[in-house]
């Protein structure tokens, strides 16, 4: 699905260039929950920004669905939920959800449809009318994610999407995404800071580390497809976050 | 404890003045029965006096209202047709009615309303309040000082002139708001709007224009009024065309710097969908410059009024708001004079008004009209 | 540097010479009709070029040349006795005096009335509404009643416009301090309260301070509305000094080129009083320790 070879990007600023991104070398398959973790300025929000056409990389080269990102963003191939909501305030909810069908020229009729699919996937069913500042911090995002998925993406970029929401909503919206994967078979590509956020939702967990910005370890997950919450306290989960964790320190090692 | 030092300053301040105005009696040398002069004093009296009852708010706002406008009342009736005659007791008395209408205003100011429309209702009576207050002071000192009519004619005199003269003013406002104010105002509005649009889409325009609009803003921009009467004629156009210019300005800058207001994230939205220009524009940017739109709307509503009126005074056909005011300011007839401002004040208000309504229809979303 | 060169300099230059260019245009377009009739009457044949040079070198034109008002504004700014009625730094000079004395008042009733709306309860409520209505009302109507009304009592000159200036520059006064005197957060004000400061220590230490920089942004404006109402005030009595009364006399002799180069002159007084205020608020603001932008 993505394919990235040697990709460099380097920012050009006042104080001398920062190499965001250095020789990543990743392949990501179809149907993959990848999450991407690191400490913060190690390039995530930028390497899903090269994937989103938002970002040009100044070196290597890399491919969305065999296809360059430019290519992929005018096909309308991935929907992109940010940190914030980005819910317009003039819209309703219902119309925040339209706003890409409408962009994307679909007929009115299949738009209504869509949204109310949308919504009720996220569990939003009834607020379609409410303006985004009428809902809480954990609805306004499951309002963004209905936004990303109205259009029938297969894949999915998620930058830190449940950063700004409290341990329990985070727990019940992790749930509700993994749930939403399963029934939809679609690929996510998902940056997070918590370890055990990660781990429990990844099939793949790439490890990065600053300055360069680089992937120093990719880990495939040997966890069930099926998990409920408690599955974080079996033995297997801990294992695979010992290895993060691991990773996480050998990078920061590095440095020194 | 002593019952003075219970009392608010007001209070204090209005008998003190009741005390002078005793001095100084007779009310007018003639004109006041000594009834009416009693119950003045009565009044003032009570108005003073009734916080030591510590009494409900409601009643006691009812009181100060009677004995702050009561006695008013009776010394303006008194004094028309005695202009001039006042002595120190008529001033000392309006004064001592002020100071228990102030209070009233503080009372009510202070006042925690119990529900909402009470509250709207209160935001509207104290400033009411104070207006009127501001012309019986008004028509209290042109009578009781015999200032001549000519030089400063007294409110009631003013809206004698307006109800006798509607077909006039009815004119003038035909004449300078719905012909000069209005064209000139679409047409500054729009062109500053487009040239906003055109110097977003080319950066090199932006650049250029950007610092020499808001140079211009500062300018006496008015002074081409003249040029323009040279160059239209008399008649409208020539005062559309002095509104155009002042009013593209603000236009143009607003808009530019509203364009730029709509957040990163969401613009990346809009690129991660492929949109275009015009459907970036239509669905983010626009919108989001809302706020700044009206704002310049609002600005020059305000400017348009004051440009066609201005520029009546350079020149028009025999009708007009400014020419009117020039005209009758030549001949002294004062009142007209403030007729036709008192007109211009309420044309302007209600210009803004609609646009303020407008503005809170479209941009609903926005934190400072959802949370006001 | 470079950097300012191209996202500045350059724009703004190409813009402005577009404007001459258009300026010059437009001119030819305009006082072509009027030449040609003169040419015609006179029985006149001349060259292309002639006749564009004769079109912007009339006496009255309908849009004098650039280079027309330049060198009147050149002639009648350096080369007049400074006293002369002609001299336009004498009529600058009359002007720029009730404007400033005008914009001094203002300031300072402004400044009065935003501290009393911010401190008492009642003045808020009632005054305020006002303020703002008056803020929509073409106040400059006012100005010809102003003066002429004075002038019947005996005064005449400097005041009455000085008045309409007052007038006019202290809404933006009194609006953005208020603004400013209340600008600081509810944070910073609980803490003052937890020092259990007294009202006069939130005021000097909290609230003028944060006021300062909307203090000096609503002055620009009122120093260029001050202007405005001092050319204004110029106008009615057909008053024999000031930019306005120039603006005036001109209109009624057709002298195009002395109006456009009254205007110049109006402008440079602008700009010149605009950006010595902001430079008195970046000096404030500096010695008061905010960082440089
Ligand atoms: N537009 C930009 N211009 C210059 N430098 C940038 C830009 N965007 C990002 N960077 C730099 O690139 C590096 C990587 O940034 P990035 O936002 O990808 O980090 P991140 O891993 O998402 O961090 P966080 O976890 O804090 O979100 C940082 O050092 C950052 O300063
Ligand atoms: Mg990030």
């Amino acid at each position: 699905m993505i394919s990235a070879k040697g990709l460099d990007l380097t920012f050009q600023t006042g104080d001398g260039p920062v190499h965001a991104l250095s020789n990543v070398d990743l392949e990501i398959g179809k149907g993959e929950f990848v999450s991407f973790i690191g400490p913060s300025g190690c390039g995530k929000t930028t390497f899903l920004r090269v994937i989103a056409d938002l970002e040009q990389p100044t070196g290597g080269a890399i491919t969305v669905n065999g296809m360059s990102p430019q290519e992929a963003r005018r096909r309308r191939a991935y929907g992109y939920v940010f940190q914030a909501a980005a819910l317009y305030p003039w819209r309703t909810i219902e119309k925040n959800v339209a706003l890409p069908l409408e962009i994307m020229g679909i007929s009115a009729a299949e738009q209504r449809e869509r949204v109310k699919r949308t919504l009720d996937l996220v569990n939003l069913t009834g607020f379609g009318k409410k303006f985004p500042w009428q809902l809480s911090g954990g609805m306004q995002q499951r309002a963004s994610i209905a936004r990303a998925l109205a259009f029938d993406a297969d894949l999915l970029l998620m930058d830190e999407p449940f950063g700004a929401l409290d341990e329990i909503v985070r727990d019940h919206l992790n749930e509700q995404l993994l749930e939403l994967w399963a029934r939809t078979n679609k690929t996510i590509c998902f940056v997070t800071h918590s370890i055990p956020e990660a781990v429990y939702l990844s099939t793949k967990i790439v490890v990065m580390s600053p300055r360069p910005g680089r992937v120093t370890d990719v880990i495939n997950s040997t966890l069930p497809k099926e998990r409920p919450l408690d599955i974080r306290e079996s033995t297997e989960f801990l294992a695979i976050a010992h290895r993060v964790r691991e990773g996480l320190r050998a990078g920061q090692s590095y440095e020194d | 404890m002593n019952p003075i030092a219970l009392l608010p300053w007001q209070s204090v301040a209005a008998l003190l003045a009741a005390i002078v105005a005793l001095a100084g009696l007779p009310i007018l040398p003639d004109g006041m029965a000594p009834a009416s002069t009693a119950l003045v004093f009565l009044l003032v009296l009570t108005g003073a006096l009734v916080p030591l009852l510590r009494l409900p708010t409601a009643t006691e706002s009812f009181v100060l209202f009677a004995a702050a406008h009561g006695p008013v009342y009776l010394l303006l009736s008194g004094i028309t047709g005695h202009e001039g005659q006042a002595g120190l007791a008529f001033f000392a008395l309006v004064a001592a009615s002020w100071l228990i209408a102030w209070r009233l205003v503080t009372v009510l100011s202070l006042a925690r309303p119990t529900s909402r429309p009470m509250g709207t209702l209160l935001r509207l009576v104290v400033p009411t309040l104070f207006g009127v207050w501001l012309l019986l002071l008004w028509e209290a000192i042109v009578r009781g000082a015999g200032i001549p009519f000519i030089l400063l004619p007294p409110p009631s005199l003013i809206g004698v002139r307006i109800a006798n003269s509607l077909p006039i003013l009815a004119a003038d406002v035909q004449q300078t708001i719905f012909k000069s104010v209005f064209a000139g105002y679409f047409m500054g509005c729009a062109a500053g709007f487009s040239v906003a649009i055109l110097a977003d889409r080319f950066v090199f325009l932006r650049r250029g224009l950007m610092p020499i609009g808001n140079m211009v803003s500062a300018l006496p921009i008015i002074g081409v009024a003249p040029i323009m009467v040279m160059w239209f004629g008399f008649d409208w156009p020539s005062k559309a065309a002095v509104v155009v210019i002042m009013t593209f300005f603000p236009m143009l800058v607003n808009t530019v710097a509203g364009l730029t207001a709509a957040g990163s994230m969401e613009r990346d939205l809009m690129r991660t969908y492929a949109a275009g220009y015009w459907q970036t524009l239509w669905k983010l940017r626009l919108p989001a410059a809302a706020p700044f739109i009206f704002n310049a709307l609002k600005i020059n509503s305000t400017l348009a009024l004051i440009g066609a009126i201005v520029a009546e005074f350079f020149g028009t056909p025999v009708v007009g708001m400014g020419f009117r005011i020039s005209t009758e300011v030549g001949r002294m007839n004062v009142d007209m004079v403030w007729a036709e401002i008192a007109v211009a004040a309420l044309a302007g208000s209600i210009f803004y008004g609609v646009l303020a309504l407008i503005e809170r229809a479209v941009t609903f979303w926005h934190p400072s009209v959802r949370g006001g | 540097m470079t950097d300012r060169l191209r996202d500045k300099i350059i724009p703004v230059t190409v813009i402005l010479a577009a404007i001459v260019v258009a300026w010059y245009v437009g001119s030819y377009a305009m006082n072509a009709p009027f030449q040609r009739d003169l040419d015609r009457r006179a029985g006149v044949t001349s060259t292309t070029w002639e006749f564009v040079v004769k079109t912007m070198s009339q006496p009255k034109p309908t849009l004098p040349a650039p280079h027309q008002v330049a060198v009147n504004f050149v002639e009648n700014t350096f080369f007049r006795k400074v006293t002369s009625n002609r001299s336009l730094v004498y009529h600058a000079a009359v002007t720029l005096s009730s404007t400033v004395l005008g914009f001094a008042f203002g300031t300072v009733l402004g400044i009065l009335i935003a501290v009393g709306i911010v401190h008492v309860v009642t003045l808020d409520r009632s005054l305020m509404p006002w303020i703002i209505t008056s803020q929509t009302i073409p106040i400059l109507a006012l100005a010809p009643m102003i003066i002429v009304v004075l002038a019947a009592v005996g005064i005449t000159g400097l005041i009455p416009k000085a008045l309409i200036s007052t007038y006019l520059s202290f809404f933006p006064v009194a609006v953005g301090m208020v603004k400013g005197l209340r600008s600081p957060e509810i944070m910073h004000l609980d803490l003052m309260h937890t020092y259990n400061a007294s009202a006069g220590q939130v005021f000097w230490k909290l609230r003028v301070p944060a006021s300062v920089p909307f203090l000096f942004a609503s002055m620009k404006v009122a120093v260029a509305a001050s202007l405005v109402g001092a050319i204004v005030g110029e106008l009615p009595t057909g008053a024999v000094a000031g930019i306005g009364s120039k603006l005036l006399s001109g209109s009624y002799y057709s002298q195009t080129i002395d109006m456009f180069a009254a205007l110049v002159a109006g402008s440079i007084v602008a700009i010149l009083l605009v950006s010595l205020v902001g430079l008195a608020g970046r000096i404030t603001e500096r010695v008061m320790g905010a960082r440089p932008a």
